[in-house]
């Protein structure tokens, strides 16, 4: 399903990713792991296609098409999903007319009808009982005044009205208290499918107690440094992210 | 990136010129053209004298400075002060006796004259410029005692009322342009809602500048007898030419015991072009005074077009109980300005006002928010409520809030908030990152933003206006 090949990355112009290589398969999850400041949350943004991001080396392919040449709007809609790490209050704007803007969007570049406001609310409600959210969101503003977890139940949300294929989740744990994680973790399980393949992004294993990767990458001064199966994620809980030698995948 | 100033971009559809025979008054302002005018329109005494004596202020006044606007000085000897379509003599009878051309421009604005066309429920008033060319279902609204006439005929025909009515809100000593309007204004509306009655339709008043170099200074008076009610349309277009034109107006509303005045004006004046060369100087002095007990004054007003935009509809809160509103959207794009707001004076006890305004700049767009609120010593329990929210789209736009509150009793209350957000690059990533685009995320934004204000329109005007803006309406409900 996706392809990155040596994939280089600037921001500002400094390069914050210096090559890297991932294949993610339908039905997959990954976890990209890493200290701080090592690339992660640049590597969603990118592939999102965020316009901070600046491409400098290396190819992305999604489902046989050069990801880099769409522009953000496109990705969304051939399925490519980002659950922000800080999503954004949109003042005055009707949270259930957002998305169902955004499942309107998506759903005639599949060629499907658009929705009116009944079928979906119908497919809200059973989104919004999946990720335990009362009736008032429906007429709240998109993610203002909403604490850390509301906001990240509502990235979950969304994601499972909008049914991507390549659902990005970037931080999705940070900030979010035993409760709300599982919450989440159950929403994004139950978003597993055979269709389906998911990134996860975090710096803390404790998503991974929750949710069990396919596939756990260490990322590192924008480098994956290392991989493995779910394993790899219980001895860097136990040993730290120093326990990795940078060199080690050179 | 797109540039989020390009959803405000609409091809100006009003921009055409009527080929209509014109007869027009020589440039320049003195005595004589004001007799001119006068004469012209057949005039009692009183209004003449009351012309001149504005005239006569006008001379010792200056052009106000204070708005955070900038314009080249005005030549008021260069401007044409009366030019009337020729076909229109007295004044038509009957719509049949309307020039052709006239009602094929009222139709392409779409505002068609003929009653059978038009909607049920809204009478028109044409003005084209310094004349009133038609007003529609003035059979249906005499039934019910309502006067609802072209400014220059209630002059001839209820010169009683005028003569009461007239500058008692706004006196032709108020500023620069409301003096200059007094002394040279030659059309416009004029509506009386006898008491106890509520007006069957809602009234509008379409002004169009046609003629190049011509200033439009019409005036509108609307009075609501006790117990009376009456909601009021106002709208306007004029076309596209690179040079300024001035448009100075006066409104002025006098609301009686217990009674209700709704004002709603959607203004797409011609703004100018990308560069900022021409557009309508939009100068507009507009009054509602609360007269009597419980009465109520609501302004709503979606301001879209004009280069220069300088008007502040305001409330004079007389009564003890009376209401004032003012619900306002500003949009500036390209190089237009907008000083705009209003004005509540509690003179009453127990008087309450509303204000909520909601500025929009795109591109070098430059929107100002000025108000004023005042509650003296004798208005005892007044309460004000401000809002101003001002949306900055891109970065080389601005938006400016100037406050004044000033509260003369301690029983009294006055609340002011305000708020500055950006359409930021984050907000659209996050919106296109769910599939929409750029575009109709920023309509999105701002329909949001708007929906206070646009909920106060009637409905055929809130379509109008999120027409303008190029918004939805859907989303702006709930």
């Amino acid at each position: 399903m996706l392809q990155i090949k040596n994939l280089r990355v600037s921001i500002e112009g400094k390069e914050i990713l210096k090559g890297i290589d991932l294949a993610v398969k339908a039905g997959e999850v990954h976890a990209i792991m890493g200290p701080n400041g090592s690339g992660k949350s640049t590597l969603t943004r990118v592939l999102a296609g965020h316009p901070s991001c600046e491409v400098t080396e290396g190819s992305v392919t999604y489902e046989g098409r050069n990801l880099l040449e769409l522009p953000v709007e496109e990705r969304a809609r051939a399925g490519v999903f980002l659950a922000f790490q800080y999503p954004i209050d949109i003042p005055g704007v009707n949270n259930s007319y957002f998305l169902r803007s955004a499942l309107n969007e998506v759903r005639k570049a599949r060629g499907l009808e658009e929705l009116d406001a009944m079928d979906f609310l119908t497919i809200l409600k059973s989104g919004m009982k999946i990720v335990e959210m009362n009736e008032s969101f429906l007429t709240r503003s998109v993610n203002e005044g909403f604490s850390g977890g509301e906001k990240k139940r509502n990235e979950i949300l969304q994601m499972a009205v909008l049914e991507p294929k390549l659902a990005l989740l970037d931080e999705t744990d940070s900030g979010l208290d035993i409760d709300a994680l599982r919450v989440v973790s159950n929403g994004v399980n139950l978003m597993r499918s055979p269709d389906r393949a998911m990134i996860l992004v975090t710096h803390y294993q404790r998503l991974l107690n929750y949710i069990t990767p396919d596939h756990v990458h260490v990322l590192m001064g924008g480098k994956i440094v290392l991989s493995g199966d779910k394993d790899l994620a219980l001895h860097l809980e136990e040993k730290g992210y120093e326990w990795v030698n940078p060199d080690r995948a050179q | 990136m797109t540039d989020p100033g390009s959803f405000l971009d609409k091809e100006y559809r009003y921009g055409f010129v009527t080929p209509v025979d014109s007869e027009t008054a020589p440039r320049g302002l003195n005595e004589d053209i004001i007799r001119f005018i006068s004469k012209k329109k057949n005039e009692p005494k009183f209004m003449l004298r009351w012309r001149l004596k504005a005239y006569a202020e006008w001379k010792k006044m200056k052009e106000p400075s204070w708005a955070s606007v900038q314009y080249p000085a005005i030549d008021y000897q260069d401007i044409i002060y009366y030019s009337a379509p020729k076909s229109q003599k007295d004044g038509p009878k009957t719509m049949d006796e309307v020039d052709k051309e006239i009602l094929k421009t009222y139709e392409k604005l779409g505002i068609p004259l003929e009653e059978q066309k038009r909607l049920a429920g809204v009478a028109v008033d044409a003005v084209f410029d310094s004349v009133s060319v038609a007003t529609t279902f003035r059979g249906k609204l005499k039934e019910s005692g309502v006067i609802f006439c072209p400014f220059s005929e209630a002059v001839r025909t209820h010169p009683e009322l005028v003569e009461k009515y007239l500058g008692s809100v706004v006196p032709v000593t108020d500023n620069f342009f409301a003096a200059l309007n007094s002394a040279v204004f030659s059309d416009g509306s004029f509506c009386y809602v006898p008491k106890g009655i509520r007006c069957p339709m809602e009234l509008s008043t379409y002004f169009r500048i046609n003629s190049a170099d011509i200033g439009q200074f019409e005036r509108t008076l609307i009075i609501a007898d006790d117990d009376a009610f009456v909601s009021y349309l106002e709208g306007c277009t004029a076309p596209i030419r690179d040079k300024n034109q001035l448009h100075a107006a006066v409104v002025e509303l006098v609301a009686h015991d217990r009674a209700s005045i709704k004002y709603s004006t959607v203004q797409n004046w011609y703004a100018g072009d990308r560069d900022g060369k021409g557009g309508i100087y939009n100068f507009v002095t507009k009054r509602g005074l609360c007269k009597g007990v419980r009465s109520k004054i609501s302004w709503t007003q979606v301001e879209t077009g004009s280069a220069i935009t300088w008007k502040y509809p305001s409330c004079i809160l007389a009564g003890d109980d009376s209401v004032g509103e003012f619900y306002s959207v500003a949009t500036v794009n390209n190089h237009q300005q907008a000083d705009t707001g209003t004005k509540m004076i509690h003179l009453g006890k127990n008087t309450k006002s509303t204000v909520i305004s909601k500025g929009i700049s795109a591109r070098f767009g430059k929107a100002t928010y000025r108000g004023l609120v005042k509650i003296v010593p004798r208005a005892e329990n007044a309460r004000n409520y401000t809002q101003c929210d001002s949306l900055l789209i891109g970065d080389r736009c601005g938006a400016n809030t100037f406050p004044y509150i000033e509260v003369e009793n301690h029983s009294s209350r006055a609340e002011h908030e305000a708020t500055t957000s950006r359409i930021d690059e984050d907000q659209l990533f996050y919106c296109r990152q769910r599939g929409m685009t750029a575009e109709n995320a920023v309509s999105m934004i701002v329909n949001g933003f708007c929906k206070e204000v646009f909920r106060n329109l009637p409905m055929e005007f809130a379509v109008e206006a999120t027409r303008l803006l190029g918004v939805t309406l859907e989303g702006s409900v709930g």
